[in-house]
C-alpha cells in the first residue's frame, strides 16, 4: 500500500512537471471553467424564473447549486485523472505500446488509471467545492452535513470511474472506442440537474441505464440529510459491485490483446 | 469551370471513402450529441409545472430540442482539432506545396462527415418520433428552406471562426483550449440549453447582437414555428447579420492565414 503511494507520488510529480510547460492554457482552462459555471448558474436562473422548476421535486435554488457544485467537482475531478488516464488506454492498445505496461510489476489497472494527473481540472473542483461551500452555508447546514455526504459522493467517484474504464477498456477488442468515453461524458452532463428535474422515461434511464442519479443527485441529498436508505444502499452496491466488474473485466479483457506492431 | 468541377468532385470521394472507414466512429460522435435530449426532458418538465407562466407548452420544448438536434448534427464543427494535428506534426508542409488551398481539404472533410452522420442522426429522429408521436408536425415549406439557409450559414460562420483560431497554432502550437472559450459562448447564447424567449430582456438583446442565436435559436424557431408573442426575429434579420458575421470572419480569418504561414516552421518534417 505505502509502496503503491509512493509510486502514485512520482507518477503525479513527473506529469505536473510536464505539464506545467503550457502555463497559459491553465490560464484558459480556468477562463473556461468560470465561463462553464457562469453559463450553468444562467441556466438555472432561467429555470427559475417566472414560475419555472422552483420547488420541483423539492429542490429549491440554494438545494439545486448543491448538485450543480456536486457536479462541477466531479466534472474537474474526470479532466485530472480520468480523462487524461483512460482515454490513453486506447492509444496503448493502437500503438501496442500496453506491452510496456503489462511488464511492469506493478497492477497493470493501477498504472492506466492512475499514471498521469492534469491540472487543468483543478479550476473546476476549486470552484465546485466553492459552490458546495456556498450553498450549503445558505442552507445553513453544519459541517457535519458536508461530512456525511462525504460517502456517497467517493461512492459516486467510484461508480463514474468504474464506468468509464469498463468503456475504456473495450477498446482491447474495438480499438477506437476513443469517442465512446466521450458519448458517456456527454450523458454525464445530465447529472448537472436534480433527477426530479426530469420527466419520468428520463429518470428512468439515469437511473438503471446510465446511473448518472447516483454520481450528483443522491450525494447531495445525503448532503441535506434526507437521503433514501434504500437509495444510498443501492448506491454503495452499485458502486461496489460496478468496481468488481471493472477489475474482473479488465483481467477477461487483457486475455484478448494481441499487441500491436512488435 | 470544368476543372473546378473534377477537383471538387475528386476531393470530396477521396474524403467520403476516408470517412466511410469510420463509420462506427461517427455513429457515436453523433450520439456524443444527445445533449439536446437532456434538455428537452428538462424543459418539457419546466413548462409542465410553470402552465401557463410559460409561453411554451410541454410539446413545443419537445419540438424545440428535436429541431435543436438536427441542426446540431448539421453544423458541427472539429477543424481546429485537425488543423492543429496537422501543423504540430508537420503534416500540413506537403498540403502546401499542392497548387491547392488546404482549406478545401478540411472543407470537404466536414461535408462528407455529414453526408455520413446525418442518416445516423435521422434515425435518431425516427426512433423519438415511434416513442412521442404527437410530436410529429409538419413544417411550413418555405420555413424550411429559410432555416436551411440559415443552417448553412451557420456551419459557413462555425467553420470560419474556428479555422480563425486554428491559425492561432502557427505561433502558440496547442490552441484548442481557446475553442473551449468559443464553444461556451456559443452553448449558452445560441439556444442550446435554453430557447431564447426565457432569456431576460437584456441578455436577450446582448445575444442577439452576436452571431449565435442564428446559429441555432432562429433556424429552430423557423422549423417548429413556434411564434413567442413580443418576440420575434425575422428570417431577413437573421440573413443579414449571418451575411455580415461570415464576411467578417472570412475577411480575418485570410489575414491570419497569410501572416500565419509565414511563421510556420514545420515542425516534425
Amino acid at each position: 500500500m505505502v509502496h503503491y503511494l509512493r509510486i502514485l507520488r512520482l507518477f503525479w510529480s513527473a506529469s505536473l512537471a510536464a505539464e506545467l510547460e503550457y502555463r497559459v492554457q491553465f490560464l484558459v482552462a480556468s477562463l473556461a471553467s468560470v465561463m462553464s459555471i457562469s453559463g450553468a448558474i444562467f441556466t438555472f436562473y432561467l429555470l427559475f424564473r417566472t414560475g419555472g422548476t422552483a420547488g420541483v421535486g423539492g429542490w429549491d435554488w440554494h438545494q439545486a447549486m448543491l448538485v450543480l457544485g456536486m457536479f462541477t467537482m466531479l466534472d474537474g475531478m474526470s479532466s485530472t485523472l480520468l480523462s487524461p488516464n483512460l482515454s490513453r488506454i486506447v492509444q496503448h492498445v493502437q500503438m501496442g505500446t500496453l506491452d510496456f505496461v503489462l511488464l511492469k510489476p506493478v497492477d497493470s489497472q493501477f498504472w492506466v488509471s492512475l499514471r498521469t494527473f492534469s491540472p487543468w481540472g483543478l479550476p473546476n473542483i476549486v470552484l465546485g467545492a466553492a459552490l458546495l461551500v456556498y450553498a450549503g452555508w445558505s442552507l445553513e447546514l453544519r459541517a457535519i452535513n458536508l461530512v456525511a455526504g462525504l460517502g456517497p459522493v467517493l461512492l459516486g467517484v467510484l461508480v463514474l470511474y468504474s464506468l468509464w474504464f469498463i468503456v475504456a477498456a473495450m477498446s482491447i477488442w474495438f480499438v477506437k472506442v476513443y469517442n465512446a468515453t466521450e458519448v458517456l461524458r456527454n450523458l454525464l452532463e445530465a447529472g448537472r440537474y436534480p433527477l426530479a428535474w426530469y420527466p419520468l422515461p428520463w429518470q428512468f434511464v439515469f437511473t438503471f441505464v446510465i446511473p448518472v442519479a447516483f454520481l450528483t443527485t443522491v450525494p447531495a441529498e445525503a448532503i441535506l440529510g434526507r437521503a433514501e436508505t434504500s437509495w444510498l444502499i443501492s448506491g454503495a452496491a452499485l458502486a461496489v459491485g460496478l468496481f468488481l466488474f471493472a477489475r474482473y473485466f479488465w483481467r477477461f479483457a487483457l486475455r484478448y490483446y494481441t499487441s500491436a506492431s512488435s | 469551370m470544368h476543372r473546378l468541377f473534377n477537383k471538387s468532385r475528386v476531393l470530396l470521394s477521396v474524403y467520403l471513402a476516408y470517412m466511410s472507414e469510420y463509420r462506427a466512429e461517427l455513429f457515436l460522435w453523433a450520439l456524443a450529441g444527445l445533449l439536446p435530449f437532456v434538455m428537452m426532458g428538462i424543459w418539457m418538465q419546466a413548462s409542465a409545472a410553470a402552465g401557463d407562466a410559460m409561453s411554451m407548452t410541454p410539446l413545443d420544448m419537445q419540438r424545440y430540442f428535436l429541431a435543436v438536434f438536427i441542426i446540431r448534427q448539421m453544423t458541427v464543427v472539429w477543424v481546429i482539432w485537425e488543423f492543429e494535428f496537422h501543423v504540430v506534426s508537420g503534416r500540413l508542409s506537403p498540403y502546401l506545396l499542392q497548387p491547392l488551398d488546404p482549406a478545401w481539404r478540411f472543407i470537404a472533410q466536414h461535408i462528407c462527415d455529414q453526408i455520413i452522420r446525418v442518416p445516423f442522426a435521422m434515425l435518431l429522429v425516427v426512433v423519438f418520433f415511434v416513442l412521442y408521436p404527437q410530436a410529429l408536425w409538419m413544417p411550413d415549406p418555405l420555413a424550411v428552406l429559410q432555416a436551411a439557409v440559415l443552417i448553412a450559414l451557420a456551419f459557413a460562420a462555425r467553420f470560419l471562426m474556428q479555422y480563425s483560431l486554428a491559425t492561432g497554432c502557427f505561433w502558440f502550437e496547442r490552441i484548442g483550449g481557446m475553442e473551449q472559450l468559443l464553444f461556451m459562448a456559443y452553448l449558452f447564447l445560441s439556444g442550446l440549453v435554453a430557447p431564447l424567449e426565457r432569456f431576460p430582456e437584456a441578455v436577450r438583446t446582448f445575444a442577439l447582437w452576436t452571431p449565435f442565436p442564428y446559429m441555432v435559436y432562429v433556424p429552430a424557431q423557423l422549423l417548429t414555428g413556434i411564434r413567442t408573442p413580443g418576440f420575434h426575429v425575422s428570417f431577413m434579420q437573421g440573413l443579414l447579420v449571418m451575411v455580415g458575421w461570415v464576411a467578417v470572419f472570412f475577411v480575418i480569418n485570410r489575414w491570419l492565414w497569410r501572416r500565419g504561414l509565414r511563421n510556420y516552421s514545420a515542425m516534425g518534417a
